[in-house]
């Protein structure tokens, strides 16, 4: 797969590989058609992924914080749905992505004028702040007990959503195909060159005159704006907002997936949440009360000794064959 | 002649410590000047005060006519206000013409865009491999600066600030850490640089200051000692005592 960092010289044709995850998927859509919940599930956090790609793979913000965005977009396609009796899929979604930019923007604006510790506290902070309001707020989101009683009316009033999870599946992996055009786009342009140049050199990048500043706002922006959308997804397939959302636990388990993956590589984001949801559907089925134990111990294995995560692996095995042919 | 950059009785202090006091400073255009003094001399504290890192005590600032005191750092490079650090300040995981290709980007404006790739900008790619080619590079263009040695990494210093088409530029120690065998390779590339560039460079290497510089301003303790021809500032004795020793009495 190798990185995609972008740059001057680099070709911005999708490349034949790259198809391989939309067939994967396509594939399982026909041959597992009884764990298509379960892929909505892995399609809607490749997504969430992709969005903190782009801010700490490129752009290189630490954050724990980035489910403030995702429960966000969720609460508020959650509540239009259950609330306000806005049931079309399409507006829930535009409203929770207009809902992720604007706190992505406002939240943006004030910690990115900080760094390193301070920027990851300040992360965490939003996040608790957003979680504690939807706690007390039960009126609007049913608080503890979650927010039920979401409607959703069939896509284009055309394909209603089934129990069998087949039209969710493939709207979420349409909307991810989207999503990963759009990410993949900004990699490749010269804004995606110029965060990579943030993220290497900061001081240099000040020096050659660049907004530093700004192009972090902005980046942070259409990331949480991505992270909406995918809260959005994740209520429509759910048809069910909860806490957990918002939690600090759900923001550390996205940036383990895409530790799993591999950072900074767009196709990590892929990677990382098909084998962390896998493996913690098989061993949460095989050992119930250890299955964290399993995800642990991997995540242990890939910082120690694969620090590009399971494609920086593959890199590695790919590059040795070469030198050795 | 009007100077391209002036600065007007600029003082910098932390506290009761003064590290630039009161110093007067003309380049003209086109100049060829070297900035010398002994280690904390206050010489990189007037560069970061020149180029907005560091806000001055008191003072002023003029960049081409204009007051740039107030003016931050992305202001004065798009005014024309170049530098390169006396530390390497590169894009260690990118390639050399990435490097370079991110300020031609900045400077053309082109580095917000999103709609185009990058790689279809070609007029970026074009003039960072141009300026590659001048300073010997463009064999290396490809290169990761990781994997480059570290004398070539100190000409992309340099190629960095000239992406960005500078009125003046401030070379900040350009020949530090390079072994005596390869400065001269920086010397020669030097020599070439636009004769429109205003040059002041900070540099402890003797020969090459003396072999470089049309004027010498020599900073002692934040203050300006004397400033001259290469010649009077050789023969000046308070510079000996206090910078020079013996060794151009040799």
């Amino acid at each position: 797969m190798s990185t995609h960092a972008g740059g001057y010289s680099a070709d911005p044709r999708i490349r034949r590989i790259e198809w391989l995850p939309w067939i994967v998927a396509l594939a399982a859509f026909f041959l597992l058609p009884e764990y298509l919940s379960l892929g909505a599930r892995i399609l809607i956090y490749i997504l969430y992924a992709l969005s903190l790609d782009l801010i700490v793979g490129y752009a290189g913000i630490i954050t724990l914080g980035h489910s403030a965005y995702f429960g966000l977009g969720a609460y508020v396609a959650g509540i239009l749905a259950a609330k306000a009796g806005v049931t079309d899929p399409m507006v829930q979604l535009a409203a929770a992505a207009a809902a992720g930019a604007l706190l992505g923007l406002l939240t943006g604006a004030i910690i990115l004028r900080t760094r390193a510790l301070t920027l990851l506290m300040l992360t965490l902070a939003i996040t608790s702040v957003l979680l504690e309001i939807a706690n007390k707020a039960s009126s609007l989101t049913g608080g503890a007990d979650g927010l039920s009683g979401v409607v959703i009316a069939p896509i284009l009033g055309l394909f209603r959503f089934d129990i069998y999870g087949k039209t969710a599946y493939l709207y979420c992996l349409l909307v991810l195909l989207i999503g990963w055009f759009l990410v993949r786009k900004i990699i490749y342009s010269p804004f995606g060159t110029s965060l990579t140049g943030v993220r290497e050199n900061s001081l240099r990048m000040h020096a050659i005159g660049a907004p530093v500043y700004w192009r972090l706002v902005l980046v942070y922006t259409l990331s949480a704006t991505v992270a909406g959308v995918a809260g959005g997804l994740i209520t429509q397939t759910n048809q069910f907002v909860g806490l957990n959302v918002l939690s600090f636990e759900s923001a550390g388990e996205l940036l383990v997936m895409l530790i799993l993956g591999g950072v900074g590589r767009i196709y990590g984001a892929f990677v990382g949440p098909v084998v962390y949801l896998v493996a913690q559907d098989l061993l949460a089925k095989q050992f119930p009360e250890y299955w964290y134990f399993g995800i642990g111990t991997m995540l242990v294995l890939v910082v120690m000794f694969a620090r590009g995560g399971i494609l920086g692996i593959l890199d590695g095995l790919i590059a040795r064959m070469r030198r050795k042919a | 002649m009007n100077p391209v950059l002036e600065t007007r009785a600029l003082c910098k202090s932390f506290g009761a410590l003064t590290v630039a006091d009161r110093i007067d400073f003309r380049l003209e255009p086109g100049a060829r000047h070297a900035l010398i003094g002994p280690n904390g001399a206050g010489k990189t504290t007037f560069v970061n005060m020149l180029t907005g890192v560091l806000p001055p005590s008191s003072g002023r600032i003029v960049l081409g006519g204009e007051d740039i005191t107030a003016l931050g750092q992305a202001k004065r490079v798009k005014r024309g206000l170049g530098r390169t650090f006396q530390i390497n300040a590169l894009f260690r995981r990118l390639s050399v013409l990435d490097n370079v290709a991110l300020a031609v980007a900045e400077r053309l404006g082109v580095a917000p865009k999103m709609l185009r790739a990058a790689n279809a900008h070609t007029d970026v790619r074009g003039e960072g491999m141009e300026l590659l080619a001048t300073l010997g590079l463009a064999e290396d263009a490809g290169q990761r600066i990781l994997d480059l040695p570290y004398g070539k990494q100190r000409l992309v210093e340099i190629a960095i600030a000239l992406g960005l088409k500078p009125r003046v530029l401030l070379l900040d120690e350009p020949a530090a850490g390079v072994p005596s065998l390869e400065s001269h390779r920086i010397l020669q590339v030097l020599d070439k640089l636009p004769k429109d560039i205003a040059i002041v460079i900070i540099e402890h290497d003797m020969d090459l200051v003396f072999r470089f510089a049309q004027r010498i301003t020599v900073l002692v303790q934040g203050e300006v000692l004397v400033e001259g021809t290469p010649d009077e500032i050789g023969k000046d004795r308070r510079v000996h005592q206090v910078y020079l020793g013996e060794q151009r009495h040799a």
